[in-house]
């Protein structure tokens, strides 16, 4: 196998990958950099992103308020020295963000705007319209190409980590176009391939989030921490599972029933007026009004559609030129899919898997437990986020650990452990590692269908580890995964073609995530209490005595299923409390 | 549920290892009236016939992976509504672009033409520290180029672009609309930079104002206008040095 030889090799390439690779950049010019994605930069899924990302700018808030938001939001299970070192650091990446020429919303006197966004006190979701994460990732993408020591390698599937002598060593990828596969020897790695939404029907995710990087790390070793913490965004168009941002509801947009009713009012969030006041009614956090969406269909008074009940969002009272200079990319989403215009009618709606707040275990630094491993973004898990991640702090998220992560992977790269052993070892492992590969094109193997399994995994995730969850919807889904995880062996590839074969890709994608549905559900099935995004029908109380405390799935050998270990919270200055929404929040 | 019609699609396969040159297969797909043609080609590939090539990811209009010709007009395939179309449809690659495989085009010359346009923000007194805030910026300087950030790299424009067939050396209108986003934007400095590039005989010269670049474009960016703007300012450049030397060392 030919080896390609780099200082720090950065697997994905949205918007922490970019980060990062800019980071590196700048930190030592000298590093030569491996920036890896299977897709062009452009397309990762970061350009989804709508309303915002979160920081500090503004006079009346306070970096206080931020912690304490994000922390509440997260039911306590962040790392508290991690969120205080995030919220101070979100301004000054939002200001380099702006340097970089992305194109924000201003006020008046020219400075980046605010809008308000779910579960925060204060409105400081800087924005660009509602494209927040297209504006991001162009802007990323482009200032990177000033760096010639970053070398992209567009289109470039990622397929294992290299681990030697307990440290990772570089990564195993295929050039789609050709096929042909090669081993990228790198002193430092970084994992920034994003979440894994689609391992769920129903979401927002883009095809290509199948959390490779997530299931590379797991078989290398590494804990993936919080797992079962998987949020629902409450408002995406039926049938596709288009996003509808929540900076819907941040410039003033209210839910009905199927009775016009604010039916928020009836879960803890109300009084319903005056509006909008912050953390409060449609500005609540996700996992509470997803949770609420579940009772309303349950009692009866959500909408029948024809892809499943919905409720409403209602937008006509913004009036059509706020909707147009605010709001423009959900008005033609809304349009040309449900065939609703915002303007003039209520848009239907249904809470859709939308982030995994787990991933893959890591610290302050962004260090994996793996010596030379890194990562950030959404295959991270720090944890900032706990059982709930509040709409807008991902895209900040991503800037300052991506950051981080740069930072620190250049420093290893460039210290004495970096730059000891490992170079003609990468070759051999790699070859090792390739024939997961060129196993699957091989004539003689099965006839499981690629497509066939996915459709009965997503299914077993959504009705066995959704919204709510019970022993027995999890113990049904724990088997069915592995039932999936043993017919997976005998997984068909039609295709034998080696160039741009994205039928081996669907295969390679599902081996990973059925790795990480179980992970998921393992998780869940052993944390027996209720917290942020976490649901159980049968322990519906939060359990600090028990669970206060990172899960961390840990592979087992072969087919066997994951082992649940424990990691303590960090808590510095917020003692756990009862998180409260509505006219009585702080 | 919504109705259900049987639309046969004709798409074009090439396969560079087994196939001599790109041949149309049809396959025949019940599908729901308010699907896209890419659901189709999902249907395709995960009931029909999993060797069928094409990317995507987003399925709303922003990543610009799924760009294709939809009986012969370029779209984004998960914007193209099966309802506007008859009961065929013909799915062929982007035009003007070498076919990697099926519905997979060769996009390098693309990422290198947008690399030479410089589409970064510059400074001549360099990035000013995060510290001292943000370059202010009124919401009218945003709209002047503020269209022009629009661009999602999806290559319709470059696949209806007459010129970027005849002369592959065209940077063409995407790349071109984007160095005029960085000319507009009030905090850069770098016009002069990317005049080598954007003011060459590649660049905005090149363009014979036919427009189909943005009559095709999905998110209502105006490449033909920027190129127009590009060809007024690089005019006016080339009487000022007449008038001035130019400087030097710029790049």
């Amino acid at each position: 196998m030919d080896v390609i030889k780099t200082d720090v090799a950065i697997v994905g390439a949205g918007g922490a990958g970019l980060r990062a690779a800019i980071a590196c950049a700048e930190a030592d010019p000298s590093l030569n950099v491996a920036l890896i994605s299977k897709v062009l930069p452009m397309r990762s899924h970061t350009v989804a992103a709508e309303g915002g990302a979160a920081a500090v700018i503004k006079e009346n808030d306070s970096l206080e308020n931020h912690f304490n938001d994000t922390v509440s939001g997260g039911d306590w299970l962040c790392d508290q020295d991690i969120v205080e070192l995030f919220v101070n650091e979100a301004p000054k990446e939002m200001m380099r963000l702006e340097h970089w020429g992305c194109p924000f919303s201003r006020d008046p006197d020219g400075r980046i705007a605010v809008r308000p966004f779910g579960g925060m006190k204060v409105e400081r979701t800087c924005y660009a319209a509602d494209k927040t994460g297209f504006h991001l990732l162009h802007t990323l993408f482009q200032t990177s190409m000033k760096f010639p020591s970053v070398k992209r390698y567009d289109e470039f599937f990622t397929v294992d980590l290299i681990v030697e002598d307990g440290r990772a060593r570089g990564v195993v990828a295929m050039e789609i176009r050709t096929g042909k596969l090669f081993a990228f020897a790198a002193k430092a790695v970084i994992i920034c391939t994003g979440g894994a939404g689609r391992v769920f029907p129903f979401t927002t995710n883009g095809a290509i989030k199948t959390g490779d990087g997530m299931a590379m790390a797991y078989r290398a070793g590494v804990p993936l921490k919080d797992m079962e913490f998987v949020q629902y965004h409450p408002t995406g168009l039926p049938g596709t599972g288009i996003l509808l941002t929540e900076g819907c509801r941040g410039e003033g947009g209210i839910m009905v029933n199927k009775d016009g009713y604010r039916y928020l009012q009836d879960y803890n969030l109300g009084p319903p007026d005056p509006w909008p006041r912050k953390k409060a009614m449609e500005l609540g956090p996700r996992d509470r009004l997803s949770q609420a969406f579940w009772h309303e269909q349950q009692k009866g008074r959500t909408i029948k559609g024809p892809y499943g009940d919905v409720v409403h969002l209602d937008l006509r009272h913004l009036g059509e030129e706020k909707i147009n200079e605010r709001l423009p990319f959900v008005r033609m989403l809304a349009k040309s899919y449900v065939g609703v215009d915002p303007v003039t009618d209520p848009v239907p709606v249904r809470p859709v898997i939308h982030y995994t707040m787990g991933g893959i275990d890591c610290d302050i630094d962004a260090a994996t437990p793996l010596p030379g491993l890194y990562t950030a973004g959404e295959a991270s898990c720090l944890s900032i986020n706990g059982a709930n991640r509040l709409g807008s702090n991902s895209l900040t998220e991503l800037l300052v650990f991506g950051r981080r992560a740069g930072e620190h992977a250049a420093a290893f790269a460039r210290s004495t452990e970096g730059r000891t052993g490992g170079e003609k070892s990468v070759a051999g492992a790699a070859d090792a590692l390739a024939g997961r590969v060129t196993d699957l094109l091989d004539e003689r193997h099965g006839t499981e269908s690629i497509a066939g399994l996915r459709k009965e995994m997503t299914a077993t995730m959504e009705s066995g580890c959704g919204i709510y969850r019970s022993e027995d919807t999890l113990k049904e889904t724990t088997a069915k995964l592995a039932e999936l995880r043993e017919r997976y062996q005998r997984v068909h590839v039609t295709d034998k073609s080696r160039v741009f074969n994205t039928e081996l890709m669907h295969a390679i994608e599902l081996g990973n995530m059925l790795e990480l549905a179980e992970a998921m559900a393992h998780s869940a099935l052993e944390r027996k209490e209720s917290r942020g995004a976490h649901q159980r029908l049968d322990h519906t109380a939060r359990d600090d005595a028990n669970y206060l405390t990172h899960s961390m799935a840990v592979r087992g050998d072969g087919l066997e299923a994951p082992r649940i270990e424990y990691k303590d919270v960090v808590i510095t200055k917020s003692q756990p409390a009862e998180r409260v929404y509505g006219g009585e929040a702080k | 549920m919504t109705t259900e019609r049987m639309i046969e699609f004709e798409v074009l396969r090439y396969r560079p290892d087994t196939d001599h040159e790109p041949v149309f297969e049809t396959y025949r797909v019940p599908c729901n009236e308010d699907w896209v043609v890419l659901d189709a080609l999902n249907h395709i590939k995960d009931e029909i016939d999993g060797t069928l090539s094409y990317r995507w990811s987003c399925h709303m209009a922003v990543c610009g992976s799924c760009g294709m010709q939809v009986n012969g007009e370029p779209k984004l395939a998960c914007k193209a509504f099966v309802r506007d179309y008859g009961n065929r449809i013909r799915v062929e690659p982007l035009a003007t672009f070498p076919i990697e495989r099926d519905l997979v085009v060769d996009m390098d010359d693309f990422t290198d033409k947008l690399q030479s346009v410089k589409p970064w923000i510059i400074r001549d007194d360099g990035e000013k520290p995060a510290e001292d805030g943000e370059y202010r910026q009124s919401m009218g300087e945003l709209r002047k180029y503020r269209q022009f950030s629009m661009c999602i790299n999806c290559m319709l424009c470059y696949s209806a672009c007459p010129q970027y067939a005849l002369n592959p050396e065209f940077i063409g209108p995407a790349a071109l609309a984007l160095a005029h986003r960085y000319n507009l934007d009030s905090r850069d400095q770098g016009a002069e930079q990317r005049r080598d590039v954007v003011a060459s005989h590649a660049g905005v010269w090149d363009c014979t104002f036919v427009g189909q670049c943005s009559a095709v474009c999905p998110k209502d960016v105006d490449p033909a206008a920027a190129i127009q703007q590009g060809k007024i300012e690089s005019s006016k450049n080339f009487f000022l040095d007449l008038l001035k030397p130019k400087k030097t060392g710029a790049k």
